[in-house]
């Protein structure tokens, strides 16, 4: 589904991503760790075409296409969901209004009629219970006002409605108590099918005891320097990152 | 063209033939108003670039270079054409090139707590009408006022009685259309709501044609005991527009006034709003919205006057500025030393579309009170690149989500008109003009 070959990208002109490497296949989660800095978001934000960070090299091919050829909207309309670490608040435009503009945009592209309000509305409900969001909160503006977990469900709730392909979710977990955690990673768990992977960014293993990966992946100097299984995860909850920066700056230097 | 004192002498002799037309109305307290207005105005001149107030809108020059004030006699009438408002539920004044157009204008069944009726039959019908007009233009004087005092004969005398609900809201539409020849009108619009009593109104400007149209309005409301208002400005006219428009408002205890200003085009426009809250409990709304391209020039100059405790204003503007249109906002505060425990809020928002376009802003808080809640902001900048990026995020085009961005900017201002079928079609008025 995604193949990132050598990715290397700056912002600035300061180099971020340098040289990644990842596959991900349909029905997997991989998730990819690091300490602060290294490049996690970055490399989201690569993948969901934020136009401030400048590709250096390397290539991104996602279902057969070349992704970095993309905009961020034809991106989407193919599948590609970005869960922000931040969520933007927008002032004057409600979630509602908001996501039956992006759905109907999807589902044209896809070459499908418009969704009438009646159906749009049922489509709501069911995925409204999925992250235990309320009806309140989508028909206020989007973001505004909201609590970080609030805002953090609404991005789950998003993804529900648009049915990605591929969902990039970074550090959705950050700042979360325990109830929103376990919503959120509860709603991702739902959606997930033998047809579609998830891209977890995280900082925390704590996320990983609720959304299990198939893969985890160290992210360090914008590089993955280590990959494994579940277990690596609680290895880096166990011993920090230090060990394991010290064996990838041995290596380079 | 001529000098300003040349320009200003030809307004004295239109003055002259005024004079002459008014037949018979000569002995009014009116009259004696007008001269003195026609004096302070030839002795100010039209006020020029380095005037304060007009620094940055040289309404004057727009005048001389556009329109001869000589051509006040020769007012020209026609039927007026149908306007997107005539179906909305209401009464409605229709005027045409500065006339009352009575055929098509309905009061219905405006139950006669309720006198609307032309400024001519008030100042002939309403006994007290002289503790009223001009009073308040007295607290806050401008040269074009000044002028309105002088050749004013058309308008429209509101007075809602006391503890009166006006049950649907009072429609004024204006249309100039200067296909044939240019268009000078004055209107002197005034409004009484009696203690306790609620208004309604809804102005509306249009314009055809490709000569100068040339607007020169005055309004005064007294807003009394425990009385509410809301006066909805929409001022969309064509290119060849000039308006000069002041409005000012006197509030008395526990009452509320809400005056919204939605500009979307014309040639240039400078509204003046001047509101003073003169007891406690009163309450002031300014709601503006300035939607312009091509090279359109709009000004909103306005005053709030706090002068009693416990005053509450709120202030919100906004505009939105395409190609080489440009921009103007002072919003001033006064918080007299009398006015503790006032509350006054200001905002002033901006985008900038084109870099041709500009923006001048100035907030102006004078304060003399110690024991007050004041504040203002306001910013000027492009759409926000991370909202553009969250949207196309999802899916959405990024035409579409600069359009709906920049409806939401606007949608903050056109959201407090009460009346909705006036704000359903500004909201369409607003999205076609931003899909454009």
């Amino acid at each position: 589904m995604l193949k990132i070959k050598n990715l290397k990208a700056s912002v600035e002109g300061k180099m971020i991503l340098n040289g990644i490497n990842l596959e991900v296949k349909p029905g997997e989660v991989h998730a990819i760790m690091g300490p602060n800095g290294s490049g996690k978001s970055t490399l989201a934000s690569v993948l969901a075409g934020r136009e401030d960070y400048q590709i250096e090299g390397g290539e991104v091919e996602y279902i057969g296409k070349d992704l970095l050829d993309l905009s961020p909207e034809e991106r989407a309309r193919e599948g590609v969901f970005l869960a922000f670490q931040y969520p933007v608040e927008i002032p004057g435009v409600s979630t509602t209004n908001f996501l039956k503009a992006a759905l109907n945009q999807v589902r044209e592209h896809h070459g499908k009629p418009a969704l009438d309000a009646v159906s749009f509305l049922k489509l709501m409900k069911e995925k409204m219970a999925l992250v235990e969001i309320d009806q309140a909160l989508l028909s206020r503006s989007l973001n505004e006002g909201f609590s970080g977990g609030e805002k953090k469900r609404n991005e789950i709730f998003q993804m529900a409605m648009l049915e990605p392909k591929l969902a990039i979710l970074d550090e959705t977990d950050s700042g979360l108590d325990i109830d929103a955690l376990r919503i959120v990673a509860n709603g991702v768990n739902k959606l997930k099918t033998r047809d579609n992977a998830t891209i977890l960014i995280t900082h925390y293993q704590r996320l990983l005891d609720y959304i299990v990966p198939d893969f985890v992946h160290v992210l360090y100097k914008g590089r993955i320097i280590k990959s494994g299984d579940k277990s690596l995860a609680l290895q880096l909850e166990e011993k920090g990152y230090d060990w394991i920066k010290e064996e990838a700056d041995t290596v380079s230097a | 063209m001529t000098t300003p004192n040349e320009y200003i002498n030809t307004v004295g002799k239109a003055f002259e033939k005024f004079e002459a037309s008014l037949n018979g109305s000569k002995s009014t307290f009116l009259h004696e108003l007008r001269k003195e207005s026609l004096a302070a105005i030839l002795k100010s001149g039209l006020p020029g670039p380095k005037h304060e107030e007009y620094r940055y809108t040289n309404f004057g020059k727009a005048l001389e270079k556009s329109i001869a004030y000589e051509g006040i006699v020769a007012e020209t009438a026609a039927a007026s054409a149908p306007t997107p408002l005539d179906s909305f539920e209401g009464y409605k004044l229709y005027f045409v090139n500065g006339k009352l157009d009575a055929s098509r204008s309905d009061l219905g069944d405006l139950s006669e707590k309720v006198t609307v009726t032309s400024l001519a039959s008030a100042v002939k019908e309403q006994g007290d009408l002289k503790e009223y007009l001009g009073s308040i233009v007295k607290s806050w004087p401008d040269a074009f006022s000044h002028l309105n005092t002088a050749f004013a004969k058309e308008g429209v005398f509101i007075r809602v009685k006391k503890n009166t609900i006006l049950d649907k809201p009072l429609y004024i539409i204006h249309s100039n259309d200067t296909s044939a020849t240019e268009v000078l009108a004055h209107y002197r619009n005034l409004a009484i709501v009696e203690e306790g009593s609620q208004l309604k109104v809804i102005e509306a400007n249009f314009s055809t044609g490709a000569n100068t149209s040339y607007t020169n309005t005055v309004l005064e409301i007294f807003c009394k005991k425990n009385a509410s208002v809301e006066w909805s400005k929409l001022q969309l006219e064509n290119e060849t527009a000039l308006r000069i428009d002041n409005s000012l408002v006197y509030q008395e205890r526990d009452s509320k006034c809400t005056i919204n200003t939605i500009t979307l085009s014309g040639q240039m426009v400078r509204n003046n709003l001047y509101i003073a809250l003169d007891d406690e409990n009163t309450e002031a709304h300014m709601y503006g919205l300035y939607l312009i391209d091509g090279k359109t020039h709009v000004d909103n100059h306005t005053s709030v006057d706090h002068r009693k405790p416990n005053s509450f204003s709120n202030e919100l503007y906004k505009g939105i500025m395409d190609d080489q249109s440009h921009g103007v906002f002072n919003g001033k505060i006064f918080v007299r030393q009398d006015a503790q425990k006032t509350n006054a809020f200001q905002q002033n928002n901006n985008i900038l579309l084109s870099p041709n376009a500009v923006i001048n802003t100035k907030p102006q808080l004078e304060i003399w009170a110690d024991d007050v809640k004041c504040s203002h902001g306001c910013t000027t900048g492009q759409l926000d690149n991370e909202q553009l990026f969250y949207l196309r995020a999802r899916g959405i085009s990024e035409d579409k989500a600069r359009a709906m961005l920049l409806h939401a900017f606007a949608g903050d201002v056109i959201a407090n008109i009460s009346v909705g079928p006036v704000k359903e079609y500004l909201e369409q008025l607003i999205t076609d003009k931003i899909e454009n």
